[in-house]
């Protein structure tokens, strides 16, 4: 017997089911993140593009959103995963030696689009742990560096403790074809850098804001800053991309929690353009 | 998994009616699963075995009413690691809060024959008005799956599962229809924090308000609403006055029972 | 060939239950429980509430003894469909670490295939939106769509709607267009108690040919029009007529949340009784050697404080935000996300909530200050 009302669906791999991966190599960045460098047992996830998140199980523990930071022309399946302890989850996660096991299923989330600035003025804005989601996006406009005219790098943190990438961050600053700013909000007397917000070098870079595309991550007030300093300037509001933050717990779309108005974040971001963004971070407990 | 020294667990009993360590004696199997996992150093109830700390986690019963508990309740939370508090006592005052409101010197001397015996504060109060407390298992009595579910949640290193919602989002996920849209019965359920299962609306009893307040009640509309339900002043006072009558979010709804009906 | 529209009568609807039971369905239905009219599997046609009415207002259930036998004459209860496709509670799946390694078994999709006997038009429209959110999306619940795929729909037409009925404000209305098996309107008058039939697949004109039935008459469809018609204007609530979208968007500041939090409880019932809300949350549960976990999905609500939930505290901390955050979603932002309204106008929220705050009229209070500050 056969049912006109009910549609049909075909039957996929259960998008819920994370697939095993075991640790192969774990890499302090600061006194609270860890990056984790993950080989699936079995069958790799596809591959992710810069922006995209991954959901982490740590067994037993509970299942959280964390940005991939590895390197998008690498093509051998191993996932990187940049984790800041905020909770049980993460706790458990950065806590896994290499040798164990944690789940992960995705990508999931829209990306940067990195290509879409080919041509132009590539920024990138990072603050905190808001370098990981950034650095594939840096390592991708790296590997195709031809394509892109300046290419800016302008990081910061609480303070030079939480830098995170620290030795990456030394080579990039070694390079000639990129610019690369880091600054601290506070410091030592022995932080041989800067002092001040990622507003300040942001300011002071040259830019051609017409043909400049900005990605911007970090804590919502730094995001809402920078990018007001970009519109300032003159660049597009379609053309600074913010990655935004919300509780998710399907991150396919289902479970309702990572609503900003009129998005849902897992699904049409967490990489959004300023222009959608910003009406919805203007209101406030939305 | 990685070699792990056995974690131990210690059960405390400060002013209280011992119920919710009984609940802990009722998990049964669970109880022999789970010393097979946890040394339980400190028990009283169970054992006389009461072994010097520090401990791994401890369960704290009762409420404090008296000076040496207030200095007890200092010294266990400097030897546990983790301090979970369980019972509607340890959580908000208990029943015995109701002093809180009232002159103890006169209870003293109209209730007991020898009230120089009588060694008391002039309240009752949570122990989280003492000391950092870690989680909360509320409830008079607590509930028994909760009770497992945390113990489980530390051996995983898991954060524990215990909402703020109100006892309605319980109801409704076990398919009960609604005892005070349906029936007319009054029910604390909307304002009472979750985490019974809703055991006595899927009784058909309106919920009392064991498991204490959710954070910020609305208990000013729920009160218009048991009125409509023909709830008096006596009784609205008497109803947000009882296992939880010093939480703050039902202290301060009895305030709002002289809320004429509109 | 069956007809496509047919007459059965009482009898034949209690035979129907056993014929479906016989063709390996598990059927739900509306059923007399305790106090009220409510969705559950039926072990035969008997189990069909018959009799019984209800009367709702805003915060208000009661069954009332009906006169006649009628066995569809009550609007929504206190659950909907959304219990049996997404259900309140379920394992999503099981983890072992016991070996060192991480082995994840996930939850058996369930095989038992479901006939949803006595569908409201609105509960129809509520299931299409489902649809849209659960399985219509880039990765499909396989859950849900197990459930949903092999469902068997019989629609029965509302000719009494209720007091905080509002379908027709939605675009919907007391009569299925299609998306049926089959669909009946029930009549009960001097010459009987019946229902027409109207086949809406080939699974359901099997279902018919095999029930005594008789062809339906000229004067059976128009009976059956007027009534469907009658019930379209005797709608107890009615949403304002204006673009519903645009004004939740543009009410977000209004002043009107705060007075809606001073009534609003933030105790989810709109949610869980909505057909249409499917927020969740999962949980984590392990034995006491933690070797062994399960994850499971729980319904959860945009008024439970926990929801907005991110490392620091919550986003949505006020009553007002979360209830302008479920308003707004239920008739704006859900079309920016899932292409259509997710309000089917059932009226549950308004039935059960406990202190019977109507999504109606706060859609017309925030007309009536959109408008004034249009004016000023």
């Amino acid at each position: 017997m056969t049912t006109a009302a009910a549609p049909t669906h075909a039957r996929r791999p259960d998008p819920m089911t994370p697939v095993p991966h075991r640790v192969i190599e774990r890499r302090r960045e600061t006194h609270d993140t860890v990056t984790l460098r993950l080989a699936p047992t079995g069958s790799a996830l596809p591959p992710f593009r810069p922006g995209q998140f991954t959901m982490l199980l740590a067994p037993g523990v509970g299942e959280v959103p964390i940005s991939v930071s590895g390197d998008p022309t690498a093509t051998d399946g191993v996932l990187e995963q940049t984790i800041r302890v905020v909770g049980a989850v993460t706790r458990a996660l950065t806590g896994t030696p290499v040798g164990g096991v944690v789940g992960a299923r995705g990508p999931y989330g829209t990306e940067w689009d990195v290509p879409s600035a080919r041509g132009g003025d590539l920024v990138l804005v990072g603050g905190g742990c808001g370098l990981a989601p950034l650095r594939p996006a840096l390592l991708e406009a790296l590997a195709h560096r031809a394509h892109y005219r300046r290419v800016v790098a302008v990081l910061g943190a609480r303070d030079p403790e939480n830098l995170v990438f620290a030795d990456q961050m030394a080579r990039w600053r070694r390079r000639a074809d990129v610019e690369v700013h880091v600054t601290v909000d506070r410091a030592g007397p022995d932080w041989p850098g800067r002092v001040d917000l990622v507003t300040a070098p942001l300011a002071e870079t040259a830019l051609e804001p017409a043909r400049t595309v900005a990605l911007l991550c970090g804590p919502e007030v730094m995001i809402r800053r920078c990018a007001a300093l970009l519109l300032d300037r003159g660049v597009p509001a379609t053309r600074v991309r913010v990655s935004l933050e919300r509780n998710m717990k399907c991150g396919i779309g289902h479970c309702g929690h990572c609503q900003l108005g009129p998005l849902l974040l897992c699904r049409d971001g967490p990489v959004v353009p300023y222009s959608a963004a910003a009406p919805q971070l203007a209101v406030r407990e939305l | 998994m990685a070699e792990r020294s056995t974690p131990t667990l210690a059960v405390w009993k400060f002013t209280s009616c011992d119920g919710c360590q009984l609940t802990l004696l009722d998990c049964e199997e669970d109880l022999l699963a789970l010393t097979g996992q946890v040394e339980i150093r400190h028990f009283l109830e169970a054992s006389s075995r009461a072994d010097p700390g520090p401990y791994d986690v401890s369960l704290v019963e009762g409420s404090i009413t008296t000076a040496e508990q207030e200095r007890l309740i200092r010294q266990v939370r400097e030897w546990s690691r983790v301090l979970v508090t369980i019972g509607a006592c340890a959580t908000a005052g208990g029943v015995q809060a109701l002093r809180n409101f009232a002159d103890v010197e006169e209870f003293r001397s109209v209730v007991y024959a020898t009230p120089s015996y009588v060694d008391t504060l002039a309240t009752s109060t949570p122990i989280a008005a003492h000391v950092r407390v870690d989680y909360e298992l509320r409830g008079c009595p607590i509930d028994r799956r909760q009770l497992v579910a945390v113990l489980s949640a530390f051996l995983a290193g898991r954060e524990p599962d215990l909402p703020d919602d109100s006892v309605c989002t319980e109801c409704k996920r076990r398919g009960n229809t609604c005892v005070m849209v349906a029936d007319g019965t009054p029910c604390l359920g909307p304002v009472t924090h979750a985490g019974c299962g809703a055991l006595c609306p899927t009784y058909r009893r309106g919920c009392y308000g064991c498991f204490g307040p959710v954070r910020a009640p609305n208990t000013r509309s729920l009160i218009r609403q048991l009125r409509v339900c023909g709830m008096g002043d006596a009784e609205l006072d008497r109803v947000f006055h009882t296992f939880n009558a010093a939480a703050p979010g039902f202290a301060s709804a009895r305030g709002e029972t002289d809320e004429p009906s509109q | 060939m069956t007809d496509r529209v047919a007459v059965i009568d009482h009898s034949a609807l209690v035979e129907l239950v056993g014929l479906l039971h016989a063709e390996g369905y598990v059927v739900v239905g509306p059923t007399l429980r305790e106090n009220a009219i409510v969705l559950a599997e039926l072990d035969d046609g008997d189990d069909l509430v018959s009799g019984w009415g209800v009367d709702t207002e805003a915060g208000r259930y009661r069954v009332v003894r009906r006169a006649d036998d009628a066995v569809f004459a009550h609007s929504a209860g206190p659950q909907s469909w959304k219990s049996f496709l997404h259900p309140a509670r379920r394992r999503l799946l099981s983890t072992d670490t016991s070996d060192g390694d991480l082995t994840v078994e996930p939850e058996p999709e369930p095989s038992r295939r479901m006939a949803f006997l006595g569908v409201r038009p609105c509960d129809l429209v509520a299931i299409g939106v489902l649809d849209r959110v659960l399985a219509g999306g880039r990765y499909p619940d396989p859950g849900y769509t197990a459930r949903r795929d092999g469902v068997l729909v019989i629609v029965a037409n509302c000719t009494e709607p209720g007091a905080t009925c509002f379908c027709v404000s939605m675009g919907g209305g007391p009569r299925a267009p299609a998306g049926f098996d089959l669909a009946l309107t029930e009549r009960v008058d001097d010459a009987g108690h019946r229902f027409l039939v109207e086949v809406g697949s080939a699974a359901g004109e099997e279902l018919l040919a095999a029930l005594p039935h008789r062809a339906a008459t000229d004067a059976d469809l128009r009976v059956a029009d007027d009534d469907l018609a009658d019930a379209a204007e005797h709608m107890g609530r009615a949403m304002p007529e204006v673009d519903l979208r645009a004004l939740l968007v543009d009410s977000r500041e209004s002043p009107h949340w705060a007075e809606v939090a001073s009534r609003c409880l933030a105790c989810g019932n709109c949610t869980m009784v909505c057909p249409t809300c499917f927020c969740t949350t999962t949980e984590e549960v392990t034995d006491l050697t933690g070797e062994h976990g399960e994850r499971w999905q729980r319904w959860s609500s945009c008024f439970d404080l926990d929801f907005s939930y991110l490392h620091g505290g919550e986003v949505r901390t006020s009553r007002q935000s979360r209830y302008r955050q479920w308003m707004t979603h239920k008739l704006s932002t859900w079309y920016d996300q899932f292409g259509s309204s997710g309000c089917v106008g059932c009226g549950r929220c308004i039935v059960w909530c406990p202190v019977g705050i109507d999504i109606t009229e706060e859609a017309a209070s925030l007309t009536a200050l959109a408008s004034r500050e249009v004016g000023t």
